[in-house]
């Protein structure tokens, strides 16, 4: 898609340094109404009030956006404006020089921003600006938990232990998990870890990536007492996650099973789903990840994760710019008007109009710290070891100590 | 990628398979030429009008194979000598590391099995139900290209298309082929034959049979068109019966069209990728990993381009043994039959 709406007439009225204007290019995932005509229409009013500047947009579905980025870094011919998710992933593309530092010359969107911006700093140095941050939790079927005679949802193990029970003597399914793909299983052993060790733990061995605080051997043992209870649908090894009926999100949009552990972008994916186009519609229901026994973390901390504006290392003040404008109220407020996500600029979260996205909005506010996905903070490397290990588990071939092994061993950190 | 005929992953596996071994085809080094002086005679009877016709003539095929086969194999071979995260300068040289890791790596081993199982099975499958397939279909009879044609269409289909579908029908309960078995009382397993890790493998190479048996009859059943009528009448005539006259006559005579189908096999279950990246990306459990899935995995998946480059030069360095062996030991035989050299003796 190219916008070409202004002219490269020389001595244009001010604008940008030289004559011949400025041409942006902005990758981003939008590919489908209606955030494709909302950034469209962002681009146009940006390039309206800045004469010489031209954006050029490349909306692309999401796996393709992650492939053609991969290859624009090996080659060096990066769009200007691209998609950033933090974490490890960011920390090994800023020490090949691919990415701006943004510290200084967006300090008050920065600030603006505030906490969220924690995922994409590093040494105090800021790399991307935020625009939607998600949590994830257990997305459900209203009406068939319903069926199986339950009425509130599960805040503790026990809790969820029962209402597997009732979902199985009820003969549904009761959880759905996209095991084949890795992440998903992953995400189970995240948020054990997440619920079993205390803030500073989490955060000591995240930076160091050495997991010696037993709480993540309790972790892996918390999620292989889950699994011992078989709530998982059957060939769940082999389930992908978000693609084709047959997937985990699949299966909770059919009404196959009950629940499944999922981030903010569910409601959607299973929009995709069904005939209608409505997932679940009225029965989707959201509850957050319940407590363990012994569980030293914050029962209200959520693990999350989201994306981000980032600039290629020589991109021009003007895609700066343009990224501060997507940051701003009036911008952010149009995309959470839109349902584009969950907005980080605090001017727009009363703009959300779906009441899902607004209830997890506030799980999100009121959470005391919200962990980045471990695969994304681990970086590729670390956190796809880790991944396979945990699906492993998952099938009955690794441990709770294998878990933490393989990350240490993929880290280097092992010993 | 997705090139149904080769299942080739990669041009580094392409070139293990294609470049080194053909070439021992066509020269086979057995005897010594016949002499300096006749080779020089040879040399200067071509005249620079030859020569710049021959530099024209073999010019575009040559830039090609350096652009797109020599080149990148050489790239694979410096990458594995690094830790490289895909971008950035190559910096940081391991040595051997690599190659240590991988070697050591129980992931890789499963994947070099699981690649040779298919080797094997393939073969053990595919050839006696292509040959018995080929041979009936030679007979003459009622609707007898239909039927051809029948056995051909998998082979045909598009290798993802095939793949997406059997995925669809070997799902757990949902699947058609377990309603089928519910309707007979059978339960197929709890976790689905491509969740189950004990029988993954065996479903996926069910799968790879169905598609890739059409090609065995084709081939068989080309090489059948070769073997020239006067032989089996000749049997005939001396009172053998049908089965004496395959089992004696046809069968040994298609030798060189099974063996050259059996390598084709070979090379191919060497390089499989796509229909195990369909059916069960590697999975579950690892149950199903080939040293395609592997270096996809560590290269695309994990970034670690050194890993996955060390995993491609030893693809590279098994698929070119093996078809080196096969050459030298096995086709060998049917290549220097119609060789000039031998010939003379």
């Amino acid at each position: 898609m190219l916008l070409t709406a202004c002219g490269s007439d020389a001595g244009g009225n001010g604008g940008s340094s030289d004559g011949d204007g400025v041409t942006i290019t902005w990758w981003h995932n939008s590919n489908n109404e209606p955030g494709l005509g909302y950034y469209q229409q962002v681009a146009e009013d940006f390039m309206a009030d800045n004469p010489g500047v031209t954006i050029e947009i490349s909306a692309m579905q999401h796996e393709d956006m992650g492939t053609k980025l991969d290859a624009a870094m090996q080659s060096g011919d990066m769009p200007d404006i691209f998609m950033e998710r933090g974490g490890g992933e960011m920390a090994d593309k800023i020490d090949a020089g691919l990415i701006r530092d943004l510290t200084d010359d967006a300090a008050e969107t920065i600030e603006k921003l505030g906490g969220s911006v924690a995922g994409w700093t590093l040494d105090g140095r800021t790399y991307a600006l935020p625009f939607s941050i998600g949590v994830v939790g257990f997305w459900y079927n209203t009406a068939l938990f319903e069926e199986a005679g339950i009425t509130d949802t599960p805040t503790t193990m026990d809790e969820l232990f029962e209402t597997i029970d009732a979902l199985k003597a009820a003969g549904i399914d009761p959880i759905s998990v996209g095991a084949g793909e890795g992440w998903p299983a992953a995400h189970y052993w995240y948020y054990f870890a997440l619920r079993e060790c205390s803030e500073e733990a989490l955060n000591t061995a995240v930076s160091s990536l050495q997991f010696d605080d037993p709480c993540f051997i309790r972790a892996g043992e918390a999620l292989e007492e889950l699994i011992a209870a078989e709530p998982f649908n059957p060939g769940f090894l082999s389930t992908p996650a978000q693609a084709g009926a047959t997937s985990a999100s699949g299966l909770l949009a059919t009404g196959k099973v009950a629940m499944e552990l999922a981030g903010h972008w569910e409601p959607g994916v299973m929009q995709g789903l069904t005939d209608d186009g409505q997932g679940l519609g009225e029965n989707t229901g959201w509850f957050p990840f319940p407590t363990t026994p012994t569980g030293e973390g914050d029962p209200t901390a959520a693990l999350g994760g989201g994306d981000a504006w980032a600039l290629s290392g020589d991109a021009p003040d003007e895609a700066l710019e343009f990224i501060e404008y997507l940051l701003s109220d009036k911008v952010q407020q149009g995309f959470a008007e839109n349902d584009m996500g969950l907005p980080t600029n605090p001017a727009a979260v009363d703009s959300i109009s779906d009441p899902a996205l607004a209830g997890l909005l506030e799980v999100r506010d009121s959470a005391p710290y919200v962990q980045l996905y471990l695969d994304t903070a681990f970086g590729q490397a670390v956190g796809g070891a880790m991944n396979d290990e945990i699906a492993l588990l998952f099938a009955g071939q690794a441990t709770a100590q294998d878990v933490v092994d393989a990350i240490e061993q993929a880290a280097g950190t092992a010993g | 990628m997705a090139d149904g005929a080769t299942r080739a992953p990669s041009a580094v596996a392409t070139a293990a398979a294609a470049g080194p071994a053909q070439e021992t085809v066509r020269t086979p080094r057995t005897d010594p030429p016949a002499g300096p002086a006749a080779a020089a005679a040879r040399r200067r009877g071509i005249s620079w009008r030859q020569r710049l016709e021959i530099a024209v003539l073999v010019a575009p095929a040559l830039v090609l194979m350096v652009v797109f086969v020599a080149w990148p194999v050489l790239r694979a071979v410096q990458w594995s000598f690094f830790t490289w995260k895909g971008y950035g300068p190559l910096v940081d040289f391991v040595g051997l590391a690599n190659y240590v890791s991988i070697l050591t790596n129980d992931v890789f081993h499963g994947a070099v099995r699981h690649n040779l199982f298919v080797v094997v099975a393939s073969i053990v499958l595919q050839l006696p139900l292509g040959l018995a397939i080929a041979l009936l279909l030679n007979r003459p009879m009622y609707g007898q290209g239909v039927l051809r044609t029948i056995v051909f269409v998998p082979y045909v289909l598009a290798e993802v298309i095939a793949g997406v579908v059997w995925f669809q029908l070997l799902q757990p309960r949902y699947g058609v082929i377990d309603a089928w078995l519910e309707r007979f009382g059978l339960s197929g397993p709890a976790q689905g034959w491509l969740g189950t890790p004990e029988l993954a493998l065996y479903a996926v190479m069910i799968v790879l049979t169905w598609k890739y048996l059409g090609m065995a009859v084709i081939l068989m059943l080309a090489g059948l068109q070769g073997i020239p009528h006067d032989v089996t009448e000749a049997a005939e005539i001396d009172g053998a019966s049908w089965w004496q006259t395959q089992w004696r006559i046809t069968i040994p005579l298609l030798g060189p069209t099974m063996r050259t189908w059996a390598f084709l096999s070979m090379i191919g279950s060497l390089q499989l990728f796509d229909m195990v990246w369909i059916l069960t990306r590697g999975g579950p459990a690892n149950a199903t990993t080939t040293m395609a899935t592997f270096l996809l995995t560590e290269g695309q998946r994990r970034a670690n381009y050194g890993i996955a480059s060390a995993a491609s030069v030893v693809l590279f360095v098994i698929a070119l043994v093996m078809a080196l062996t096969y050459q030298r030991f096995i086709l060998s035989r049917d290549n220097t039959v119609d060789s000039p050299r031998r010939g003379k003796r």
